[in-house]
């Protein structure tokens, strides 16, 4: 079959949810629909802890002065030896974990001594979804609300539990692996939807955001990335704040025919919401699959940000942070919303670190960017027009079939890839996790598919200047540049933790998960895991009142696909280009899936 | 730049015997004398080791389980050659097949990679092909090349390789001269026919005008269609130094050097037999002899 055939079957696809919603048993934990905004102190009910995306705990037992004693409370193995980028998320007395593929949901009694498991849950994914994931078979996280358990499952299913017994209510069937579609975001609850989004950028896939009914699966509304304004859900309170990202069908007009159909755009990272403007932000990753001289245009709206009404999914703006996207940088990363002043005026804002290297400050109401400066060493582009909004690219860096570019920088999984960055109120900083690395497009090198002699692009990624691999840069938005960063030999791949008591927790992909102090970065503790981190840190108050930090250890993702996948690091172009970076990481973390817990003694 | 060879299809399709005769399973050794090779240097020796090739399970016209395919062709003339009975390994030719084949010790011999192909040690070629253009019979004047103006109105297929869609060199030059809005893209993998034959058949049935395909991929499709397409020989464009030729050879490990040196006796020893096999099997050539002093595909930024 033709492969532009794929995307017109795609707009057929079913969506039932299998079984009809039941309330949740009545011994779930208490909570009600108005906790989805502010959860309680202690709790962590969803994977960035509060629907702005601050990953911020209030909690303030474990402190600078203290922090140096942490010990381990508890640990547990998941059985599963693959990228555990999933953040564990409590809500009561229970902690939910959901593993990589084959996507194991634990319920733990934190109750209880070593906190032994309350419930598990076996989805039982399909196993070719493993064939089609293209980073490693990672699941970013379960949310909770109102008594129920929603996780995505990598053969593109939501499916909701009762939290108290793990009794399945239903289940929604929302794409196709023979599409090479994934599902490997955590869901994000907003009212009485849940909002989840599908995976599989680099396979010809048409990206969307869905709104499922919490209480049956229901696709409420479905949001594509590419195609007609109908699909796109652009109608009449569409209004993007720059012209380059206006016009009427723009996500049809803006490719070649049909190029649309396939155009990639997915949204398999972060959403956030905030409930008095009543808008959602996320990401659209890459445009795809065709070389970028096949797909001519700006290729709207891939690579960009939206915000939409929760209720019916209508967009209100758009923006687009990479234009014809050449580079695979997507716009994928986390929207952080924040209030601050600005120029003497409080301003809603939204932090975006963006994988083209700048960190966007926008105006959350308008999409309006008031200032998009580096965090990393950028060569693709020589800034932002905050007039037009346009990325000004460097043509020298265009990949370009037959000519050899060097030090494109950032490399393809950009300045920060997924990991998602923390916000503490209190320093008004944001905890970028991050990586520095940059890559050559070299020569060709020949390759042998299905018989063909198939001349690739041999990218080759290393080390970005000073030849370390991997930051933590504490971001100041209002005097726009870092108030400290700290280097880290290898890409800095898990999630940031910002708490009240005033200290940064984040991983390493060979093992440590260290405690920064969030004013000067000075590092206070750390501790040797059985693998890499490439978690997210939480913070949560257990059932005796004393606070813990939570994180999963074990490596994986894309960067680390060369130790999970097992690829050949002699595979130069293995695992994406990423595996030439990461020579060393076989050597320095194994494969691992264990969930460590820490307080003081 | 050479000139595709006077390629003429041949329509011994001796195949049907043999894939009557050699409707294998996994890894089930071939008789050493199948039908349609001249018998040459006698049956194998009593307890010799098994010559182990990796070849794809479902990629005609190269292989086929059910034992089409000129690689099994090729790889029985070397066995027999060799005096070693023939086990076929099949491992589909995905990325990664090196790993999964020869380091792997799943099998000691690939049938056929180009010869630049880096990590394996490599025979001298055996055949040497090109990207080609299959057009409608009927297209006048015929399309020749990428400076046609018609390119960009006229409905155009072109391979689509590996996960990631990646551009066949001829898809790139299709890009950089206008060829945007008609142009199909067909996936060389994941299809219900291999995709040599789907694209000779939208081109037969006049829902393409044109294709851009690996040689062999479409030489023997395009037979059956004698007198509806045409095959011939694609060059590139002067603004895309992308090559467009490729040596083929058969592989071992880095130190299997004394495996590769009897490999290419039995190459060398056989070369009528071998022809005629890449010929029944319509396998659109250029000449051998210009590969020694070009090293194919060594593209010079």
């Amino acid at each position: 079959m033709a492969c532009l055939a794929l995307g017109i079957a795609l707009a057929s696809l079913q969506h039932a949810a299998l079984a009809a919603g039941a309330a949740p048993s009545a011994s779930a934990p208490a909570a009600s629909a108005s906790d989805a905004g502010r959860p309680p102190d202690g709790e962590w009910r969803m994977a960035s802890r509060t629907v702005d995306g601050q990953r911020f705990s209030p909690l303030t037992e474990i402190d600078r002065s203290n922090v140096a004693s942490l010990k381990v409370a508890f640990r547990f193995e998941t059985g599963v030896n693959k990228g555990q980028e999933a953040a564990p998320i409590v809500a009561g007395d229970t902690m939910f974990i959901v593993t990589p593929y084959p996507n194991v949901l634990y319920a733990l009694d934190l109750t209880k001594p070593g906190a032994p498991v309350k419930w598990k849950f076996q989805p039982k994914p399909q196993a070719e979804a493993q064939g089609v994931a293209c980073c490693d078979v990672v699941n970013r996280g379960a949310a909770y609300a109102d008594g129920r358990v929603f996780i995505n499952t990598l053969d593109n299913q939501t499916i909701a539990l009762d939290a108290a017994t793990g009794r399945e209510l239903w289940r929604a069937a929302l794409g196709e692996i023979r599409r090479g579609e994934t599902m490997t975001m955590a869901p994000l609850v907003v009212r009485d939807k849940v909002l989840v989004g599908n995976s599989g950028g680099e396979l010809g896939v048409r990206g969307w955001l869905a709104a499922l009914d919490a209480r049956t699966g229901h696709v409420d509304w479905r949001a594509y990335s590419t195609g007609p304004d109908a699909d796109v859900l652009i109608g009449p309170a569409f209004h993007p704040f720059y012209a380059k990202d206006r016009g009427q069908d723009a996500g049809v007009h803006t490719w070649p025919p049909e190029g649309w159909k396939i155009g990639g755009g997915t949204v398999w990272g972060w959403v956030t919401y905030d409930p008095e403007l009543d808008l959602v932000y996320y990401g659209t990753a890459n445009p795809g699959p065709w070389n970028p001289e096949q797909r001519p245009g700006a290729n709207l709206f891939t690579s960009g940000v939206f915000a939409r009404k929760p209720s019916t999914g209508e967009a209100v703006w758009y923006f687009q942070y990479s234009p014809h996207d050449i580079h695979d940088y997507d716009g994928v990363n986390e929207h952080v919303l924040v209030d601050l002043p600005i120029d003497g005026a409080d301003r809603k804002l939204l932090l975006h670190p963006d994988r083209n290297g700048y960190v966007y400050v926008m105006d959350r109401r308008t999409g309006q960017v008031l200032s998009a400066d580096p965090f990393v060493h950028i060569t693709t582009s020589s800034g932002v027009d905050l007039k037009t909004g346009e990325l000004k690219y460097e043509p020298a860096k265009t990949p370009h079939a037959g000519r050899t570019v060097r030090d494109i920088c950032p490399a393809s999984p950009g300045g920060k890839d997924w990991q998602p960055s923390a916000w503490s109120p209190r320093t008004r900083l944001l905890y970028i996790p991050h990586q520095n690395l940059c890559q050559d497009a070299e020569t060709y090198q020949v390759s042998y598919i299905a018989g063909t002699p198939y001349v690739g692009e041999d990218v080759k990624m290393r080390p970005g200047p000073g030849g370390y691999r991997g930051l933590l840069t504490a971001w100041d938005p209002i005097a726009r540049k870092p108030a400290w960063q700290l280097r880290e030999d290898l890409p800095v791949w898990s999630g940031a933790l910002a708490t009240a008591g005033d200290v940064v927790f984040y991983g390493t992909m060979d093992g440590w998960f260290k405690a920064v102090d969030a004013r000067d970065g000075r590092l206070l503790w750390r501790f040797k895991t059985a693998s890499g981190v490439i978690g997210q840190p939480v913070s949560y108050r257990g059932p005796d009142g004393h606070q813990y930090i939570a994180v999963m250890s074990g490596v994986g993702g894309w960067a680390g696909a060369i130790v999970t996948n097992k690829l050949d690091h002699r595979d130069e172009v293995a695992g994406g280009g990423f595996a030439h970076a990461m020579t060393d990481l076989p050597a320095k973390s194994p494969a691992g899936g264990t969930l460590y817990v820490f307080r003081l003694p | 730049m050479t000139t595709l060879r006077t390629w003429r299809p041949r329509g011994l399709r001796a195949w049907l015997t043999a894939a009557v005769l050699m409707a294998l399973g996994c890894r089930h050794a071939l008789a050493a004398d199948p039908p349609g090779v001249a018998t040459g240097d006698g049956a194998p020796a009593a307890g010799a080791p098994a010559l182990r090739v990796c070849v794809d399970p479902d990629n005609l016209p190269w292989s086929n389980e059910d034992g089409r395919g000129f690689e099994p062709r090729v790889a029985a003339i070397v066995a027999q050659a060799l005096g070693r009975p023939l086990e076929l390994v099949w491992q589909p030719m995905r990325r990664g097949f090196v790993r999964k084949t020869l380091v792997a010790h799943r099998c000691d011999v690939l049938a056929g990679v180009p010869t630049q192909l880096e990590r394996v040690l490599v025979t001298r070629p055996y055949y040497r092909s090109s990207y080609v253009i299959v057009q409608r019979a009927d297209l006048r004047p015929p399309l020749t090349g990428f400076d046609d103006p018609r390119l960009p109105s006229l409905r155009i297929g072109v391979q689509l390789i590996g996960n990631d869609l990646a551009a066949s060199p001829p898809g790139h030059a299709l890009a950089r001269h206008g060829a945007i809005d008609h142009v199909t893209g067909f996936t060389v993998d994941g299809g219900e026919t291999p995709a040599g034959e789907r694209m000779v058949d939208a081109v037969a049935r006049h829902e393409l005008d044109a294709a851009f395909a690996w040689g062999p991929q479409v030489g023997w499709f395009a037979h059956a269609h004698a007198g509806r397409v045409n095959v011939r020989e694609a060059t590139p464009p002067p603004d895309l130094p992308l090559p467009f030729e490729f040596a083929i050879s058969m592989a071992v490990r880095p130190g299997d050097g004394p495996l590769r040196d009897e490999l290419q006796a039995a190459l060398d020893a056989r070369r009528a037999d071998i022809d005629a096999a890449l010929a029944e099997y319509d396998v659109p050539r250029v000449d051998l002899a210009d590969a020694g002093d070009r090293p194919a595909a060594k593209v010079s930024p």
